[in-house]
Order: C-alpha cells, then sequence, then structure tokens
C-alpha cells in the first residue's frame, strides 16, 4: 500500500522560490492589517458615535465581513466588481478583500475596546483641559490597543491564513506559487508539505514577536 | 471546453434550484463536520484540560498545526495523501474529515476554557458530597463549561459552515463552486454572487446574533 | 472668583439643581454636604462644564463658563478636579500620569513637564514613586496621585467630588491630610464630601445641598453648632 515514493529533492531546489512567495505572503497580511485597523478604527468610532447613513453603511460592512465566507469576498473583489468594469490586478484582489475581512473583525474588536474604557477616563482626561482629540489619542486609543492587542494578533495570523485564498484568483503569494510549481511537476503532496511547514512557522514568527513585542510595550 | 455563443444564457430557475441544491450541500458538509468535530473537541479538550502528559506533549501541538496551516492547504494535502496511503476518497469524504479534524482542534481550545471556566472550589464542593469523577463531570463541569463557552462554540461552528465554501477547491460542488460554474456560464457575477452571499449572512448573521445577546445575557 | 447664578440643571426631565446662586471667593474653602443624589456633584461639573447646563450661568473670574466661543479647554486649566473614582491613567506611569497635561496642554517642553511632576508628587508624599504604575498604588495613593496630577496645570481652583468615599476607611486620612496642606496653602477649594470633620475643621463655608437646592449656606460652626433649616438638623443627626 505504501508504494508511492517521495521526491523532496525538486521542491528543496525551488524552497527559494517558495520563501520569496511567503514574503510576499507575509506582505499582504501586514498591508491588510495595516489598512485594516486604519478602517476598522474609524467604522468603530462611527458605529459608538454616529446616527444614519453613515452608520448604516459601518454596520453592513461589519456584518457583511463576519457573516459570509472569506472566499465569498474575494469572489466578489474579483468578479463582482470585474462585473461593474473595475478590474483589479491578482494582488489587488486580493488585497482588498483582505483588508475589507480584516477591517469587519476589527472594527468589532475596537468597539468592544472602547466600550471598556469608563467614561470617568475622559471627564478626567478632559478636566485637565486636554482636548477631545488629545484624549482619544493620549489617553483613550493607548488603552483600547491593549485590549485589542490579543485579538489584533489573532487577527494577524488569520490575515496569513487566508491570503492564502489568492491562489484561487491567480495570486503568485505563497500558496500561489506552490500550486504554480507543484502543477509542473506533479509533485502536489510534496509541494504542499513545505508550503504548510513555511505557513506554521510564518503564524509561530508572528505570534512569537507578538509576545516579545507585548513584553516591551505593556508594563502596566 | 470551448465556450460557444450559446452558453451565455441568461440566469434562469433551473439556475436558482441548482443553487439551492448546492447550499443544501453547504448545510450538509457544515452540519457534519460541525458535529463530528465537536464530539471530538470536546473529548480532546477534555484531555487537555486532564493536563496529562500525553496530552500536553503531543496532542496539543499536534492541534495547533491545524489552527496554524490554512485550511485550504490542509485540503490539498490530505486530497493528495490519502491515495499514497491506499484511501481513495471522494471531495467530499475528503472535506468532511479535514473539517471535523479543523473544527475539533478549534472546539479543543473552547471546551477546555469551559472546563477551567469551573473553578476548582466547586468541584471539590461537588466532590465532597460524594459524586464520582464522573458524576461530577457530568453534573457539575458539563452544564457550567458549557454555559461559559456557548457563545464562542457558536462562533467556531459558524466559522467553520463559512470555511467549508473551501472544500470546492477539491471539486465539491458547494455554494460557492456552483455560483463560480454559474458565472462562468451566465456571466452574471454580481446576481448570483449576491444570491450565495444573502445565503450565507441569512444563515450566519441571526445565530450569530443570538450567541452574541446570550453572552451579554449570561454575563450580566 | 466663582460666580454661579440661578444655576439650573436636567436630565431629559429630572430636574437636578434648581437655580443655584453662589459665589466662591479666592482663598476661600468650601465644604458642600448633603445626601447622596441632591445635586453636590452635579455642580462641580457644571462648573468646569464637563456637564452642559439649561440655565443661569457659572463665570470664573470673568469669563462664561457655559458661554459660546469659550475656549474650555483653557478655562479647565485654571479648574483642577478630583473624582471620587481616581481615575489615574493606568497605561503611564506615576510621574507620567502627572507630567502628560502640562506637556501637551501647556506645551511645556518635556523636561520641564517632568520637574513639575517630580515636584507635585514629592507635594503629594509620593516622591518615591516615580516609576511604578497606578495599578501598584493603593486607592489612597491613587487618590494622592490624582491630586498630583491636577496641581501639575497650576490651577487657581480645585474642585474635590467626593474625593474618599471611594477609598477604604484607613486610607481616608493620607488624602484629607493632603486636602488639608493644600487649604493650609491658601487654595480655592471646593469640596463636596461626606467627612464631616473635614468640612468642619477646614473649611470656610459650608454648604447644605438638599433637592437640588442650597437650603443653608454658612461658616462651618454655625452649620454644624445651630443649624437653622429643619432638613439639615436631620441630615446632621443622622450622620452623628
Amino acid at each position: 500500500m505504501f508504494d508511492y515514493n517521495f521526491h523532496w529533492r525538486p521542491v528543496l531546489k525551488n524552497l527559494p522560490d517558495l520563501l520569496a512567495a511567503g514574503l510576499t505572503t507575509l506582505q499582504v497580511a501586514v498591508l491588510a492589517m495595516i489598512i485594516g485597523v486604519i478602517v476598522g478604527l474609524g467604522l468603530a468610532l462611527i458605529r459608538l458615535h454616529m446616527r444614519g447613513p453613515l452608520r448604516w453603511f459601518a454596520s453592513a460592512w461589519v456584518e457583511l465581513a463576519r457573516n459570509t465566507p472569506a472566499l465569498f469576498q474575494l469572489f466578489f473583489f474579483g468578479f463582482g466588481l470585474g462585473a461593474l468594469g473595475v478590474h483589479m490586478t491578482p494582488y489587488a484582489i486580493v488585497l482588498s478583500a483582505l483588508s475589507f475581512n480584516c477591517a469587519g473583525y476589527l472594527a468589532e474588536n475596537f468597539r468592544g475596546g472602547f466600550q471598556a474604557i469608563p467614561d470617568t477616563q475622559i471627564r478626567a482626561a478632559r478636566s485637565l483641559g486636554m482636548t477631545a482629540w488629545q484624549t482619544y489619542t493620549r489617553i483613550i486609543i493607548p488603552q483600547v490597543f491593549r485590549i485589542v492587542y490579543h485579538p489584533l494578533t489573532n487577527q494577524m495570523v488569520w490575515a496569513v491564513l487566508i491570503s492564502s485564498l489568492g491562489m484561487l484568483v491567480g495570486f503568485r503569494e505563497l500558496s500561489g506559487e506552490t500550486q504554480a510549481l507543484a502543477s509542473r511537476t506533479y509533485r502536489i503532496f510534496e509541494y504542499f508539505a513545505v508550503t504548510a511547514v513555511i505557513y506554521y512557522l510564518i503564524v509561530k514568527i508572528i505570534l512569537g514577536a507578538s509576545r516579545l513585542l507585548a513584553a516591551r510595550l505593556f508594563r502596566y | 471546453m470551448e465556450p460557444t455563443i450559446s452558453f451565455f444564457f441568461d440566469f434562469q430557475l433551473s439556475d436558482l434550484w441548482y443553487l439551492a441544491e448546492a447550499a443544501w450541500r453547504t448545510l450538509l458538509i457544515s452540519a457534519l463536520s460541525i458535529t463530528i468535530g465537536t464530539v471530538l473537541g470536546v473529548v480532546f479538550g477534555w484531555m487537555l484540560f486532564e493536563g496529562r502528559w500525553a496530552a500536553a506533549l503531543f496532542l496539543g501541538p499536534l492541534l495547533d498545526v491545524f489552527r496554524s496551516v490554512p485550511l485550504i492547504i490542509q485540503l490539498v494535502l490530505f486530497y493528495n495523501f490519502a491515495p499514497i496511503i491506499g484511501l481513495v476518497l471522494d471531495p467530499f469524504l475528503s472535506g468532511v474529515v479535514i473539517l471535523s479534524i479543523y473544527c475539533a482542534a478549534l472546539v479543543a481550545n473552547v471546551a477546555r476554557g469551559g472546563m477551567e471556566a469551573v473553578g476548582p472550589s466547586m468541584r471539590r464542593a461537588a466532590r465532597s458530597l460524594g459524586m464520582s469523577y464522573w458524576q461530577d463531570l457530568r453534573h457539575v463541569v458539563l452544564p457550567i463549561g458549557t454555559r461559559a463557552v456557548f457563545p464562542s462554540w457558536v462562533g467556531v461552528a459558524l466559522g467553520v459552515m463559512k470555511d467549508s465554501a473551501l472544500v470546492s477547491v477539491l471539486g465539491y460542488v458547494e455554494l460557492l463552486k456552483a455560483s463560480q460554474i454559474l458565472i462562468t456560464r451566465t456571466q452574471e457575477p454580481l446576481l448570483i454572487l449576491t444570491i450565495a452571499g444573502a445565503f450565507y449572512f441569512a444563515l450566519s448573521y441571526p445565530i450569530s446574533r443570538y450567541a452574541a445577546n446570550l453572552e451579554k445575557r449570561w454575563a450580566s | 472668583m466663582i460666580e454661579i447664578r440661578g444655576l439650573e440643571k436636567f436630565y431629559g426631565s429630572l430636574q437636578v439643581l434648581k437655580g443655584i446662586d453662589l459665589d466662591v471667593p479666592k482663598g476661600e474653602v468650601l465644604s458642600i454636604v448633603g445626601a447622596s443624589g441632591s445635586g453636590k456633584s452635579t455642580l462641580l461639573y457644571c462648573i468646569n462644564a464637563l456637564e452642559a447646563i439649561q440655565a443661569g450661568s457659572v463665570i470664573v473670574d470673568g469669563i462664561d463658563v457655559h458661554a459660546r466661543g469659550t475656549d474650555i479647554n483653557a478655562l479647565r486649566q485654571k479648574l483642577g478636579m478630583v473624582f471620587q473614582q481616581w481615575n489615574s491613567f493606568p497605561h503611564l506611569t506615576t510621574l507620567q500620569n502627572v507630567a502628560l497635561a502640562p506637556q501637551i496642554v501647556k506645551g511645556k517642553s518635556r523636561a520641564e513637564s517632568r520637574e513639575i511632576a517630580a515636584r507635585q508628587l514629592e507635594h503629594v508624599g509620593l516622591g518615591d514613586k516615580f516609576d511604578v504604575y497606578p495599578s501598584a498604588l493603593s486607592g489612597g495613593q491613587q487618590q494622592r496621585l490624582a491630586i498630583a496630577r491636577a496641581l501639575a496645570m497650576e490651577p487657581e481652583y480645585m474642585l474635590f467630588d467626593e474625593a474618599t468615599s471611594a477609598l477604604d476607611p484607613e486610607l481616608v486620612g493620607e488624602v484629607l491630610d493632603t486636602m488639608r496642606l493644600l487649604a493650609e496653602e491658601g487654595m480655592t477649594m471646593i469640596c463636596v464630601t461626606h467627612e464631616m470633620s473635614f468640612a468642619r475643621d477646614v473649611s470656610d463655608r459650608v454648604a447644605f445641598f438638599h433637592q437640588g437646592v442650597i437650603e443653608e449656606i454658612d461658616t462651618a460652626s454655625e452649620i454644624f453648632g445651630s443649624p437653622k433649616s429643619e432638613h439639615l438638623q436631620k441630615f446632621l443627626s443622622k450622620i452623628r
């Protein structure tokens, strides 16, 4: 039953290509997280403080991102927008779908974070003469950031994992590159096994870096 | 197959039926995987909770792998690995196996959290009443732990339901795969994606809201 | 000088302040006593505009606090405030807690802000705690930190909102001592308090609040020695 011969050499020969693609994965995930944090913060503040159309828009974004498959969102930014005449490169499709997804999830985390900060913190800051902007940037957001730090790390891992869907729209990140190389040699299992290891290492590196950073950032 | 002009039909009623069937397959594979995954996950969670060295040394890291490698890679790997060891599985069964293990890996963490939420003092109280280990587990730990993590479990289950879309890479025609096929044929991506998205949303949104409300009610 | 005229405050349809008239001259220590929910704390919040008002006016050194166009952030620098829940900023060290506002609100240099902070922390007896985070401080220490933080803005008035109510009994003394010290230094203070001994010993005047109005205001010895209104007599008899 075990008459299959594993061939690892062609895979290892292409390891540099795979690692380079791994960097692309990391890059698109980090970019999506940066966009996701900024947009998610905005969505959270809109949902907390505003009424009317803008709030409906923010709520729709958050609920759609959280209640539909990431693959659906990718298809939407690929085929769906294509039908509207917006044609994007695979990179742009993956980045926008990933950012959309991250922003939606992070918005909920931020919202919970803001709600966890007592109003009295705002009063204390304002009583010292701080402006609303100073209160937010110097008092509220640093505290919210700590509350959402752990979910933020998880979302970063999630962004790396779902960036793998890029292979379905022809994006040559780690999975896409693996698929392209594997289809040339028919060593599908070997290629994807090595790729799985690379993903595992990327995730471990992110978690380790996050833990180190947290130890430096949060001493209180 | 060469697409000829005759393939560009508009969207028809029969296509809607086609989508409905695919949606049913999404439900089927999700329900099956979530059920198996939850049972396995609770057992794994209990093993991790009891903290025997074997569980800590092998089971924990093993489950961690399934949380650290993209699901799509797991699916491709397993689908290509099964024939190597002489298993011939169709896409559906392969999907069920991987989705179940993936679900179990996520549920294990949730279940362990639930068991840990039942404090040692409560368990001592139960044992002091003369309950056996299993009676304590059955009548004290499970009911209290379930209540503590039920909302998290709902989140995991909905996540698996959405992630079941990825089984499409193996050729299993679930909702998103069916949508993709229809899009290629009818060239009406917006309409078809809207229908598919609405299905996921209609399933996920009410349940997640229900879980969030439960969490709020139980917290206070 | 703080001048309050005909001040009215509503929460929805509930009126919590029903026409307050009050003058607090420079250098005075005024204690405000009364049952919970009588509107004492709300009055403080109206003085530095943390709460909006519906009628009347609050004038601080000739500036109308609630008028449109008043630079409220500049005005609040004159009005230091200490809260019942001390509200230290948990993500900043003790020194940073105090140095932040002088730096970003007053625009002082980092070095100067830290110097001011250090001086104020010494002042309230936290000279050995510069680099600890508030979570490592006791409630009393956190409350003194809050006092130092307000003092670092070099305010001309200090508003104390039940500064000792949330503290464990054994920690009340150190905070009251700090407040006493401030009073002796000539700070103008308005203290909402449940500490009758503090009100009696330290204040120049005591105001008795009852259901949104100042029912009686006089020197401490008059208020405690010969209370006139029936409510005040009842209030004092319950306290003792």
